[in-house]
């Protein structure tokens, strides 16, 4: 029997970048291929084109035996093929409900209205992913796992045959991941192909069939998810070492006046209370993690603290009060924060969104700054004049990193950093902060629910939980007194 | 807000405007009589600008296109005024598609600039060809409506109930929807399956086929067609300014939008130059402290 999808010779170019080559793979019914590779691999890139929302260079895509190379891209989704993208992006104007309605009418000019059957299904769909309880709110209120679902909701809603997930789990909590994990391998169960992409490297290997590893546009290495890891290409491009807990000398300025000091600051969204009486502060150079699951309130303490939301209580930062300050001021008084929406200039190119950030400075500091920065991202180096917009996700997320550090920040605040990054970029990551720490004054702030990230970055934890804080300690005791539920 | 109570909601604003003539003067009657016109080219924008995303820098071009086309077989072929209109919303709507097809193809903002030089085309060509179009002056027309005020009038406002019905109908419909997400994300809409540039193209033509049938009616209504009220850019910007008044997304906030503008504008006529400033200035002022416009702000404090 003819696999379901099959991809043969697939090439495409952007300009000068080769960003697949000679691509093959295929994909049966009942099979979860997993598709893994560094940042900027190409692995979403590879998603578009099967799609045709990106048009190839050469090469074939075929959907159970026909040719679809070429053919725009919903003439595609009704031979069967749904995508995940790997942003989520719905109507933000529609309920939960309409959104998955949309994604079952038929492409028609003449149907006014919405059979009523077509309601019925929306229901059944949203009650399989678990949306079954916010069906009539907007998706701008929903936390972002459940966003997450709606755009599973949407893929699967014309049952594809070929279903196409981009890092489902990125950003999802463990307990979040298995949940996902169950609802994919259901796919499998009811015979669809499905081809995953995804950092993940655990939750990957354990869901998939077969694993096929690319680097640099071409294939390197394809197997059972076992085998591939083991692969010497791709441990030492993909995988990398394992992230290291560097010994942490005590810091003198322990007792010193806190350079950071938030004293019972709630915010309110309307009638919800995202931050309630939350006291938190952070020594000069320290390193402090914030974890919690979504939706707990890290983005909006952060944001409270960058001066972007209006809060009440008290903010000081280095003595002085922050209140009635404008995020501008504030981030010139050395609060820098690179949040998880990366915030990028979509039509400037790398270069200049890095130059943006290091304006400020004298003209040989941010020299400096941006050799070291591409340097610790050589990515950026090669990518440095493509328009930021285009770049891959973990690209982008590097991008706002180096951003951030471009500013050469008193307090440095990590909004989920690893968010889409490869395991090796991880390491990378890792080391640029421990670098940070040994020669340099910045003090860091780090929201992550990724534990296994946060803690050895850590002089000190804090457990964020339903807008308000439930722990507080060193990382040796977190493991033993609150990691049940991370870990 | 429900769909029941917009309905009730207009129903009865529609029957207390078909009461007026049996209260004001004929002057204001013909004001209004022009407002609703205009009523109805700011809707038709608000489809493709509020749902398909398409910002339409020259709904002149639709609405002169269908007037002259009305108006000049009138004139040369003494056609009657129902095929006049009929040809003429028709001629806006192969206008509309000829300009269209090839202009979707681009991206962002190249999709409004097109639309502008089409006016500035539509505008010389008639300039040019003076001795057939009137040029500047106009053209007359043996045909008028309605010489009775209030039929005018009336005939006016069931031609703005209708097409209000449709386009409001039409926006809140499945097709609607699918028209949303093309315009809010075309990569998004084709990936579940809806061919983006179709739907667009059929919003691009309800669109120029209600601009062009409201076109060819106002002419008629006024007996001659000038590029001053129908293709001229300021008429084009009003209609803009209208809609967006009045409420993106709403469809029936462009009307109110339309009508404000022209009755305003009329209530400060006496004030000379100056008058234009104010409209202008309480335009600006709506749009940058209420973004939603009139209707969007109502209906936004209606749900909280
Ligand atoms: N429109 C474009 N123009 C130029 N370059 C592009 C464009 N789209 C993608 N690229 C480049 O192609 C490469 C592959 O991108 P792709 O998004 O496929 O990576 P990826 O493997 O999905 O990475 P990630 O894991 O970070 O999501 C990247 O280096 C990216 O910068
Ligand atoms: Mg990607």
């Amino acid at each position: 029997m003819a696999d379901l999808l099959e991809v043969s010779g697939l090439t495409k170019r952007f300009g000068g970048l080769v960003a697949v080559k000679d691509m093959h793979l295929r994909v049966g019914a009942g099979e979860i291929l997993g598709l893994i590779g560094p940042n900027g691999s190409g692995k979403s890139t590879v998603m578009k084109l099967i799609m045709g929302i990106e048009k190839p260079n050469a090469g074939s895509v075929r959907i159970g035996g026909v040719e679809v190379a070429g053919m725009p891209s919903h003439r595609i989704a009704r031979m069967g093929v749904g995508i995940v993208f790997q942003h989520s992006r719905p109507l933000h104007r529609q309920t939960v409900l309409e959104n998955i309605k949309l994604a079952l009418l038929p492409d028609s000019l003449l149907q006014l209205f919405a059979a009523s059957h077509i309601d019925d299904r929306a229901r059944e769909i949203a009650a399989r992913v678990h949306l079954d309880h916010v069906m009539d709110r907007l998706p701008g209120t929903l936390p972002f796992a459940d966003l997450r679902r709606l755009e599973l909701a949407r893929a699967i809603a014309r049952n594809p045959k070929v279903v196409l997930v981009d890092e489902p789990f990125a950003g999802l909590t463990s307990g979040e991941v298995a949940d996902f994990s169950a609802l994919i391998a259901s796919f499998r169960a009811e015979g669809h192909a499905v081809l995953l992409v995804d950092h993940n490297v655990k939750s990957v290997a354990a869901l998939v069939d077969r694993a096929l590893a690319m680097y640099l546009g071409e294939f390197i290495a394809e197997g059972t998810a076992d085998a591939v890891m083991k692969d010497e290409t791709v441990r030492r491009v993909y995988l990398g070492g394992a992230i290291q807990t560097a010994a942490r000398t005590p810091l003198e300025a322990n007792n010193s006046a806190p350079l950071l000091e938030v004293e019972d600051v709630s915010v309110f969204y309307g009638k919800a209370q995202a931050l309630q009486n939350v006291s938190l502060h952070v020594g000069a150079r320290e390193f402090v993690s914030v974890v919690g699951l979504n939706g707990a309130g890290k983005t909006t303490l952060f944001n409270a603290i960058s001066g972007l939301v209006p809060s009440t209580g008290k903010i000081r930062f280095d003595g002085h009060d922050l209140t009635g300050r404008t995020g501008a001021q504030i981030a010139r008084a050395g609060i820098v924060q690179c949040p998880e929406s990366r915030e990028l200039f979509g039509e400037m190119s790398v270069r200049e969104n890095l130059d943006l950030g290091g304006q400020h400075l004298p003209r040989d500091v941010s020299a400096r700054q941006l050799e070291w920065l591409l340097e610790l991202f050589p990515i950026l180096k090669s990518r440095h004049s493509q328009a930021a917009r285009t770049l891959s996700g973990g690209e982008q997320q590097m991008l706002a990193i180096a951003r951030a550090l471009m500013m050469q920040p008193r307090l440095l605040i990590l909004d989920e950093p690893t968010l889409g990054l490869a395991p090796v970029i991880l390491e990378q990551l890792s080391k640029a902060l421990e670098n940070l720490r040994q020669n340099t004054e910045i003090t860091v702030l780090l929201g992550e629910q990724n534990v296994t990230f946060a803690l050895p970055h850590a002089d000190r934890v804090y457990v964020l939980e339903h807008a308000h804080f439930i722990w507080e300690g060193s990382p040796e005791r977190f493991a033993v007194e609150a990691g049940a539920q991370f870990l | 807000m429900s769909n029941t109570k917009t309905f009730a909601i207009a129903a009865i604003v529609v029957v207390a405007l078909a009461c007026l003539p049996f209260g004001v003067s004929g002057y204001v009657l013909g004001l209004l009589t022009l407002a609703y016109y205009f009523g109805v080219f700011a809707m038709s924008w608000d489809l493709l600008f509020g749902f398909a995303g398409e910002v339409n820098f020259g709904p002149s071009f639709l609405i002169g296109l269908g007037a002259y086309t009305a108006g000049m077989l009138n004139h040369y072929a003494h056609m009657p005024i129902w095929g006049c209109v009929i040809l003429g919303s028709l001629a806006s709507v192969i206008g509309g598609l000829l300009l269209a097809i090839p202009a979707l193809r681009l991206s962002g903002p190249y999709f409004g600039l097109t639309t502008l030089v089409a006016v500035l085309l539509l505008q010389n060509v008639i300039v040019l060809f003076a001795g057939w179009t009137g040029g500047e002056i106009g053209l007359d027309l043996p045909d008028v409506l309605s010489i009775d005020d209030r039929n005018n009038y009336w005939i006016s406002l069931a031609f703005m109930t209708i097409s209000g019905a449709i386009l409001f109908g039409l926006s809140r419909s499945a097709v609607g929807l699918i028209l949303q997400a093309s315009g809010q994300d075309a990569i998004q809409a084709g990936a579940l399956g809806f061919n983006v540039t179709k739907h667009k193209l059929a919003a691009f033509c309800v669109s120029a086929l209600f601009s062009g049938l409201a076109g060819a009616m106002l002419i008629f209504y006024e007996g001659t067609a000038s590029p001053g009220t129908v293709v001229d850019i300021g008429v084009g910007v009003q209609v803009i300014i209208a809609a967006v008044l009045g409420g993106r997304r709403t469809i029936l906030g462009a009307a109110l939008g339309a009508i404000f503008l022209i009755v305003a504008g009329e209530i400060l006529r006496p004030l000379g130059e100056i008058s234009t400033f104010i409209v202008s200035a309480v335009a600006l002022a709506v749009i940058l402290f209420f973004p939603g416009g009139f209707l969007g702000t109502l209906l936004h404090r209606g749900a909280r």
